[in-house]
């Protein structure tokens, strides 16, 4: 085989870019994520078991499933859809609602918590006729399962409509002529053709679901044992110095982070198996 | 089970894709919709199985309206372009899927399905392949297994969207006839959309050409091939020699290059459309023609010996072709670059602003050259 010079084929320069690849992932990527664990050890497990088991962590780590757990199924329902919706049907404005799906990403999160505080907080258009009916859902939970809904929605619809675009409408419609059934068609056709990207979807709405802190914290008022999610709870005990106590609930989210990581490289390889 | 449209027609958007037409076709014929791209064949096509709904008109399968009626209740058999095999099921459990989503009271029970998909995989000649799937198989396997899984319902009417369009040349011959064999022997009702002409020709009972969303013309493929109805079924049924001119005495002329009018023909100017073996090919011109042509290309590959001819002193948009025997060819031993003439035996002259062409015919001239005038 005849050898052609790259640039990164000589020796020297192909060694020092990746030394330089593997010092810099390991200085803002591994070191940073090791000392989340080691600080939130560095008491030793009693004191990190005793930071978990505490009771304003235990609400926080409740309030924050809650989130995900409503947030999610939401999501997942309202992506496929969206993407069934802008992938299967022509209508005017089909362009702009594919571009809409996104505002959520190129919005900043806090502006996102910001708006829905002036339209549903107590002095907001509709906040205060939702004050008369006693309904409040601003600084409370149903505030925070709105914000993380809008910051989420986009992704379940993201990863559907690129592979359902590919795969076209045809083998529905074959289903159809076959003589199957709306729900025989979904079930039997489009839902085994994107089960894996649809999984992925839901793994990446529910890191985010998890996560999420600027809208959040606009809207949540920052109540301990009330309106306290996880992401919230760190910042809280950091600020009362309890180091200890907020790198164990930042553990907690780091390991969540690492899980997510994990199912996101089985399920991409899943996917690449099927569609090749 | 028989076919009748009426007036039916559809846009889409601003696109026109079907402008109102009529057509029937009758109980077990194999009709062949044949039209280049945009002509609205597939339209027609998915209309008639219900994907598409059109704009106006009525649809009747055996005198029975199913304008309204859903796709699901239609009860066509519908082969896909891109055969739309379900890629995470086998061969086998394509072709059972129809039986499959029956409703509880009508569907078959486990072993009778087994066993009716068995019988469809061994009519498509594939019994040792129902394991497989889709991506597994080569493209002549995956349309028969979506013939296989189209029949597997016993539908009345089979359509049939570019059904050998992504297939190479050998499989094609091979799958037509196939396909014109379990048609013969099962005898439903057939609608095929091709654009290639001798596909079209070759498997049909009947061809409709179309283009522009409307009927050129309904007929069969004797009928279509020697009386096309316009200039434009001429031009998309095969390579055509034309010749154009004006009148002079008795002549179509175009500088130096004449034809002359057969006795007892109209003598107007227009386009002189010549089938390539409407043509031969002389050393010297005669009475009926002049016309000289250059040799530029000579194929010998295939039942005929083909020959590119550029015109000589006068002009066409195209190269001019003929065939000759390869026993001619074995006598004469044309070169490239040598001059010869072209002599018209049968042609249709397409006068302007007059859509019916005058069909001419000088073969009873032939043995006598110098009545004609010269």
């Amino acid at each position: 085989m005849k050898h052609q010079q790259r640039i990164a084929d000589q020796p020297w320069l192909r060694r020092l870019l990746i030394t330089l690849a593997v010092a810099a992932i390991g200085v803002l990527l591994v070191v940073p994520l090791m000392a989340i664990f080691a600080q939130a050890f560095s008491a030793g497990a009693g004191v990190f078991w005793d930071n978990l088991t505490d009771e304003y962590t235990l609400h926080a780590i409740g309030l924050t499933l809650l989130v995900a757990g409503l947030t999610v199924p939401l999501n997942l329902v309202f992506g496929t859809f969206l993407a069934w919706l802008v992938t299967r049907f022509d209508f005017p404005g089909r362009k702009l609602l594919i571009t809409l799906i996104d505002i959520p990403f190129a919005v900043s999160p806090v502006v996102a918590g910001l708006l829905y505080l002036l339209l549903y907080g107590s002095n907001g258009w509709l906040g205060s006729w939702l004050m008369d009916q006693d309904i409040q859902l601003m600084f409370a939970w149903p505030g925070i399962v709105m914000v993380t809904v809008f910051i989420t929605c986009p992704f379940v619809a993201r990863e559907l409509i690129p592979l359902m675009q590919q795969q076209g409408a045809s083998e529905e419609e074959a289903a159809i002529t076959l003589g199957a059934n709306g729900w025989q068609m979904f079930r039997r056709v489009t839902l085994p053709n994107i089960q894996w990207a649809l999984l992925y979807g839901v793994v990446l709405t529910n890191a985010r679901a998890v996560g999420e802190f600027g809208a959040v914290a606009v809207v949540s008022g920052n109540i301990r044992g009330e309106t306290n999610t996880l992401p919230l709870h760190v910042e809280l005990l950091y600020q009362d110095y309890n180091l200890v106590g907020a790198f164990t609930s930042a553990s907690l989210l780091a390991g969540m982070a690492l899980i997510t990581l994990l199912l996101k490289t089985l399920l991409e390889w899943r996917q690449h198996k099927v569609t090749h | 089970m028989s076919i009748k449209i009426q007036e039916v027609s559809k846009t889409f958007g601003r696109f026109q894709a079907i402008k109102p037409l009529d057509l029937t076709i009758h109980e077990g014929e194999m009709v062949g919709l044949l039209g280049p791209s945009g002509s609205g064949k597939t339209t027609l096509l998915r209309i008639l199985a219900g994907l598409e709904q059109a704009d106006s008109g009525r649809i009747f399968f055996s005198n029975k309206e199913v304008t309204q009626l859903h796709v699901r209740d239609r009860r066509v058999g519908f082969v896909f372009q891109n055969y739309a095999l379900f890629r995470h099921m086998t061969v086998a459990d394509n072709i059972a899927f129809g039986l499959e989503v029956l409703p509880k009271s009508q569907r078959p029970s486990k072993a009778e399905i087994k066993s009716r998909v068995a019988e469809l995989l061994d009519k498509i000649e594939l019994g040792h392949l129902g394991d497989r799937y889709p991506a597994q198989l080569s493209g002549g396997q995956k349309q028969r297994v979506a013939l296989a899984r189209a029949l597997a319902m016993q539908p009345r009417v089979l359509l049939l969207d570019e059904p050998f369009g992504a297939l190479d040349a050998r499989v094609r011959k091979e799958l037509r006839r196939w396909l014109r064999d379990l048609h013969d022997e099962l005898g439903f009702t057939s609608v095929f959309v091709t654009h290639d002409q001798e596909e079209a020709l070759e498997v049909s009972d009947r061809v409709v050409v179309m283009s522009q969303g409307q009927i050129e013309q309904q007929a069969t493929p004797e009928d279509l091939y020697h009386q096309p109805a316009n200039r434009f079924v001429y031009d998309f049924l095969g390579q055509v020699n034309v010749f154009q001119g004006e009148v002079q005495g008795q002549r179509l002329q175009q500088n130096q290059a004449w034809v002359a009018f057969p006795h007892g023909s109209q003598v107007t100017p227009g386009q002189l459309y010549l089938r390539s073996h409407e043509i031969t090919l002389a050393r010297e011109p005669d009475a009926r023609a002049h016309l000289p042509l250059t040799i530029k290309a000579v194929n010998l590959i295939g039942a005929e010996v083909r020959l590119e001819l550029e015109p000589q002193g006068w002009e066409a948009d195209d190269l001019w072709e003929a065939a000759i025997s390869h026993a001619e060819y074995n006598a004469w031993q044309p070169q490239r670059g040598e001059t010869c003439y072209a002599l018209p035996m049968n042609g249709q002259l397409f006068v302007e602003q007059q859509e019916q062409p005058q069909r001419l015919n000088w073969s009873f001239q032939e043995k006598t050259p110098g009545l004609a005038l010269a």
